[in-house]
């Protein structure tokens, strides 16, 4: 903030001179910049929604940034990377229920009838029942679920991989697609997912809690357990899995929270 | 005499004024986050004594069910906020000017004697450079507590993928509970400092803007040292 001496100024300024051409300098850039901020700001606020699409309920420059942000971190993502593990004994027995679209509104469900439909690439529908699934290699996992809210609780859940499911029922084929989608029975809750997050060693289809029977507040016969992502994309009662290279519909994408919203 | 004092570089003021902003923004749209999950409070014995935060707050701030639009704004604001951090720390280092806000070792013992001296309990003060002790001690801090809230919250942020940072927080729940108690040490920090740079005057908050003060000096108390540097006797505070 030096006076240029260079332009041959006459008569050097007196100090006082200097003191107010500084200050006025100063304080109208401080001015200048300030309602430069608040106007920047006062756009951004009343920015208009996104487009109602796979994504909505945002603002649309936000939802810009939201997306630019999950793309940088996840160049972090690695399947290398584990959640941290407890001994059961630190598993709470009372497992918190926050959220049941597409189970408590699904009043003619009934469990002994359930089917998992995976929607091969030719268009065929694989049905799979419990004893199937229930037949293939048990994995346990002890982990720390955390809910997009902010709370998190210690939970033990058992099932069978993701990816151990994709193998046995020979869906190799189905995962080069890039991205799975699971949806409700009455397909009122839907989450997407990138293959590399539903592959991840620790991502299971569960069908037991605390050693027991999945009861059906918490997603029987069978939910997904992906310990990569916040508790939204851990849908309960999955009824059908489909695969695409297009991200499928995501329930809570399309009121405002990122797609990807991993861990 | 009226003689002009340098005291704050152009980027110190730059990114203070930055990070105002910017921080404000981070602490709104961090509430809106917190609303969600609104499970801390102080409680000593049994008996709450504070709840964060009480129903009127909320409302008043309308801050209820407005999560998903509190994390769009955190995860865009917190680049800035970490940038214009880093560039500060940058800038602090290579100019030198960390030396005059790194507490020395005589800062812890002379901070007392300032805070007395603050409380109009004690008459003089510690002879000081830019900053006096307290200054040092609490303006750095402030940035350490600024590079807290970054890694306490990446930790909460990604705490499979930097599962190193998370447990460095002592995992994922702790960190959730340092990084709110971060935020509420800048609402403490805040309060002070608006009524110390009231309290000081017209001169010292100039200064964080056009980057002088004037001081009133009288010719014969400047002295050539044997560098050619001008250094003189004056004891303005702050």
């Amino acid at each position: 903030m030096k006076n240029s001496e260079s332009k041959k100024i006459k008569k050097e300024l007196s100090v006082d001179q200097k003191i107010n051409r500084r200050n006025f300098i100063s304080f109208t850039t401080f001015f200048v910049m300030g309602s430069v901020a608040f106007g920047g700001w006062k756009w951004l606020y009343n920015s208009p929604l996104e487009p109602s699409g796979t994504t909505a309920g945002a603002h649309k420059p936000l939802r810009r940034a939201l997306s630019k942000t999950e793309l940088f971190f996840r160049r972090f993502y690695s399947k290398d990377h584990l959640v941290q593990t407890y001994p059961k004994s630190m598993a709470a027995s009372n497992v918190r229920v926050n959220s049941n679209i597409g189970v408590e509104d699904d009043t003619d469900f009934k469990p002994e009838e359930w089917q998992l439909s995976v929607m091969k690439n030719n268009g065929e529908a694989l049905k799979i029942s419990i004893d199937d699934i229930k037949a293939l290699p048990k994995t346990e996992i002890v982990f720390d679920f955390k809910c997009v809210e902010g709370w998190d609780q210690i939970q033990h859940w058992a099932g069978v991989k993701f990816s151990d499911f994709m193998t046995y029922f020979k869906l190799n084929d189905q995962a080069d697609k890039q991205y799975v989608g699971m949806k409700t029975p009455n397909e009122a809750y839907y989450v997407g997912l990138e293959m590399e997050g539903a592959m991840h060693p620790q991502t299971i289809l569960a069908y037991e809690m605390n050693d027991q029977p999945l009861k059906l507040e918490h997603g029987a016969p069978l939910r997904l357990i992906i310990p990569v992502k916040y508790g939204i994309k851990n849908l309960k009662r999955i009824g059908t899995i489909t695969f695409s290279n297009q991200r499928p519909p995501d329930y809570w994408a399309e009121q405002g929270y990122d797609y990807y919203s991993g861990l | 005499m009226k003689v002009i004092k340098e005291k704050h570089p152009l980027v110190m003021r730059w990114t203070h004024w930055i990070n105002f902003p910017i921080l404000a923004i981070m602490i709104w749209s961090g509430m809106l986050i917190y609303w969600a999950n609104d499970v801390y409070s102080i409680t000593l014995f049994g008996h709450t004594f504070l709840h964060f935060f009480p129903d009127w707050f909320y409302k008043l701030l309308k801050i209820p069910f407005r999560l998903s639009e509190g994390m769009a704004f955190h995860f865009l604001f917190m680049w800035f906020f970490t940038l214009n951090g880093f560039f500060y720390i940058l800038y602090t280092i290579i100019s030198g000017e960390w030396r005059e806000l790194v507490p020395q070792k005589k800062s812890f013992k002379e901070a007392w004697l300032v805070l007395l001296h603050d409380l109009h309990i004690r008459k003089a003060i510690p002879p000081q450079n830019k900053y006096n002790a307290a200054q040092r001690i609490a303006y750095t801090s402030i940035i350490l507590m600024g590079l807290g809230s970054v890694v306490t919250g990446l930790a909460i942020y990604k705490p499979v993928q930097f599962y190193w940072l998370c447990w460095l927080c002592g995992g994922y729940h702790l960190a959730r509970i340092l990084h709110f108690t971060l935020t509420m040490g800048y609402v403490l920090f805040f309060i002070i400092h608006i009524v110390q740079v009231i309290l000081a005057g017209w001169n010292n908050f100039r200064s964080v803007i056009s980057g002088f003060e004037i001081v009133d000096e009288q010719p014969q108390t400047i002295q050539q040292t044997p560098s050619g540097n001008t250094s003189t006797t004056n004891n303005t505070i702050q």
